[in-house]
């Protein structure tokens, strides 16, 4: 790629980059409900960065995106972030840029491209995907919401639930159980449908941090026509399967935030205080906290290994992901309790302006970590896929 | 594993076959068994000078290959998995850097050929406790004759019945715990007034405390600066610290693959223990952590590879995070081979008595926690 692309891009970025938007942070979710020039610029940079295609720049064109290569795409998001702001497509179209729209570019009729992907790329549809089940959480493949076909259509019935964004989503993909009399995984498929209809229900689920975007969603003879099914009858097993692949590579390459994450040593040094030797007042958390930056180094060192030996080519990068999702875990959670730790009686705030905004956010985001180990395959469920298909131990889990 | 040149992947698998066919852990065993032998044998020692290991730190102009600290860990770490004994370490890598470090020209050509060779054998006297703590060096060293007179003691030298040259810390000036005022001597361990005490360790290897009284030594016995000896002790340790991470990822990775073949060959219960979830989410997380040392290990050579300036944080990071592993693997060698693990005759007992020794050698976990805790600032 040339020095040119860059240049070109970010020329364009700063022409049309919206004056009001330079430098505010947004968030993932969108402006909410900012003042209405804020709402303006975001709608207007939406527009543009559509018209371009860049709102998923490796797609082709014809079906929204600009028929860019990865590399390119990654100079997009780098010059736009160094801007000051973010891209906001992938984020509008829930899990439509990352996850659907790519396994639908590959199981998809042309039919279903040329219908749903221009709304994707372009942010105007958000897509939400209903997976678990109240009693299909890591065995998702134990899944029971039925979907029956009757004439022209697919009629649902069951319960999702951790459907993100569900209540704000236009639509939806579903995993169904299409033939309840085959073997578990045999009889799933892989169902579209519009989020508009009355016998749809979401209900926004409150977690232990707070507001979250994640509802119950409940089918009670919610319609699919019968062409939006996605991939074979009775295959979505195979189909889910990819997508959770596109689920991993969207986590292992998930945008800089513009947070800057400040040095724990640093707030340790400045809430708890270096004794007359120099070393932190607190012996025993000193200890505890050079261990876990120690676990942080070590799980940035072998990103760095194994990117550096993929581009010697002498590894397989899949087989390495599941150890990263653990140590990532370990590591976040381990460093939201230190933080807490650290911050003392002023970690416990909920609410209120005798608490830092800092201090708020750390204690809303120690409680977040604890669902790292429980989404994307739980810590347990990476363990297994560790034992089984890197050390090659027989499957200890039992399938039906 | 790194990102290798088509040399050190050579030299690595040069060294693996080597220590498999020629070196393999019963030649170990054999010599433990063998009463009154020396830690090492001969035989070993002389392949190893035979096949250039003694000069891959030292510079052409000296005879050597000059490949870097990343290769001779490469070849550590395949020694590590068959427990091969041999001064090595404490003299090729160890004793080689304080001479390329803090030698002058004349210390240099008078000694890096012959550790090359094999005739002088080199190991660091750092420790005078029972643990390893470089600033509170109290052997003393005073002026005398234009040259010094070294009086005190050393404990648990490595290779120190076999050595014939020690590089020693002495205290020149100031008290135990200033961190002015050490010097780094190169005495021969054959001089007036030296005295050694083999000790009997656990792992059967060759360790000796040292007592030096009134050992006169000329001027030119001094590596480095006078008084200003701890830094270029701290970087000589860095190097034999990351070194024997290497060795130590050697020995828990075969400590690693033999437990994993035996969680899938025993049975119990009718099938391989190896599918008991219990013992496979162990062993998933004990490979994860190999992954992980293996990262910390060859960040920290390839920093003093490249005269990086976190060599010493990552040395530490490397020591402890190799410590840290090494300590639960042969752990749950022992552990997961059930009774078996606990008899003589097979080979976990070895791996985890060398596993204690190797742990205490340049500074145990706690000393690497707080130093590199104190490199961070805190």
């Amino acid at each position: 790629m040339s020095d040119g692309f860059r240049t070109s891009v970010k020329a364009w970025v700063a022409e049309n980059l919206p004056e009001a938007l330079k430098g505010v942070d947004i968030g993932m979710y969108g402006p909410g409900s900012r003042e209405p020039e804020i709402l303006e610029a975001f709608e207007l940079w939406r527009q543009r960065l559509a018209e371009k295609g860049w709102g998923a720049p490796t797609w082709p064109e014809a079906y929204g995106g600009a028929g860019l290569t990865g590399a390119e795409a990654k100079v997009i998001g780098r010059e736009i972030h160094a801007a000051g702001s973010m891209n906001p497509i992938p984020f509008l179209a829930g899990m439509g840029v990352t996850m659907v729209g790519p396994t639908l570019m590959e199981y998809g009729t042309e039919e279903q491209k040329a219908r749903h992907l221009p709304g994707m790329a372009s942010g105007a549809v958000r897509w939400c995907l209903g997976l678990s089940e109240p009693n299909a959480g890591s065995d998702l493949a134990s899944l029971a919401t039925r979907a029956v076909r009757e004439g022209d259509h697919w009629i649902l019935n069951g319960q999702k639930t951790w459907t993100s964004g569900a209540n704000k989503s236009q639509w939806c993909g579903a995993l169904v159980r299409t033939d309840p009399d085959a073997a578990k995984r045999d009889g799933i498929s892989f169902l579209m449908l519009p989020m508009d209809q009355q016998s749809i229900e979401t209900r926004p689920i409150r977690l232990i941090a707070g507001e979250s975007p994640f509802c119950e969603t409940f089918f009670n003879n919610a319609q699919a026509g019968a062409d939006d099914m996605l991939g074979e009858l009775n295959d979505g097993w195979s189909v889910i399967k990819r997508l959770l692949q596109h689920e991993r590579a969207s986590q292992t390459s998930a945008p800089p935030t513009s947070n800057k994450v400040e040095p724990l040593q640093e707030l340790a040094r400045n809430y708890i205080g270096l004794g007359p030797d120099g070393t932190l007042a607190d012996s025993d958390l000193r200890s505890r906290l050079a261990d876990h930056l120690m676990d942080a180094a070590a799980h940035t060192l072998t990103i760095g290994r194994i990117m550096a030996e993929a581009k010697g080519g002498n590894v397989e990068v899949s087989a390495t992901a599941s150890i990263l999702k653990n140590s990532a875990t370990d590591v976040a959670q381990d460093r939201s309790e230190l933080l807490l730790e650290i911050m003392g009686n002023q970690g416990l705030g909920w609410e209120g302006t005798e608490f830092s905004g800092g201090e708020l956010h750390s204690v809303r985001e120690w409680l977040g970590t604890k669902a790292m180990s429980i989404y994307g395959g739980s810590y347990e469920v990476q363990k297994n896929i560790i034992a089984k298909n890197i050390l090659g131990l027989p499957e200890t889990t039992q399938k039906g | 594993m790194a990102a290798l040149t088509e040399e050190q992947t050579l030299i690595r698998e040069q060294a693996s076959a080597w220590a498999l066919k020629e070196s393999p852990v019963s030649q170990f065993r054999a010599l433990r068994d063998a009463s009154g032998s020396a830690g090492f044998e001969q035989a070993t020692w002389d392949a190893m000078i035979e096949m250039g290991w003694t000069g891959i730190l030292v510079p052409e102009e000296y005879g050597g290959s000059d490949l870097g600290i990343l290769t001779f860990g490469l070849v550590l770490e395949q020694l590590g998995r068959q427990l091969t004994a041999s001064p090595l370490l404490p003299s090729a890598l160890a004793g080689a850097s304080a001479l390329l470090l803090g030698g002058s020209a004349a210390q240099k050509e008078a000694m890096l050929p012959n550790i090359i060779d094999g005739t002088a054998i080199l190991t660091l006297a750092v420790d005078e406790g029972t643990h390893h703590r470089p600033e509170s060096t109290a052997l003393e060293a005073r002026a005398s004759d234009g040259g010094f007179t070294l009086s005190g003691s050393k404990a648990s030298v490595a290779e120190g019945s076999a050595a014939t040259h020690f590089v020693i810390a002495a205290r020149t000036a100031g008290t135990p715990g200033d961190h002015e005022g050490i010097s780094l001597f190169l005495v021969a361990a054959d001089s007036a007034g030296i005295s050694r005490t083999a000790l009997n360790v656990l792992d059967s290897r060759d360790y000796a405390n040292i007592l030096l009284d009134d050992v006169h030594v000329d001027a030119d016995a001094l590596l480095g600066s006078l008084n200003g000896g701890l830094p270029l002790l701290q970087q000589v340790l860095d190097r034999a610290r990351a070194g024997i991470a290497a060795e130590m990822l050697g020995t828990a990775s075969q400590a690693f693959d033999m437990t994993l073949d035996y969680l899938k060959t025993r049975e119990q219960f009718g099938k391989v223990i190896g599918s008991f979830q219990g013992l496979g989410h162990r062993a998933a997380g004990l490979f994860s952590a190999m992954e992980q040392t293996r990262s910390c290990v060859e960040a920290a050579l390839q920093a003093i590879d490249a005269d990086a300036d976190n060599s010493a944080e990552l040395a530490s990071l490397a020591k402890c995070r190799a410590g840290q592993f090494l300590y639960n693997m042969t752990n749950e060698l022992i552990q997961m081979h059930g009774g078996i693990g606990m008899t003589d005759e097979f080979d976990a007992g070895l791996y985890l008595k060398r596993a204690r020794a190797l742990e205490a050698s340049y500074g145990n976990r706690s000393y690497h926690r707080d130093r590199y805790a104190r490199l961070l600032g805190f």
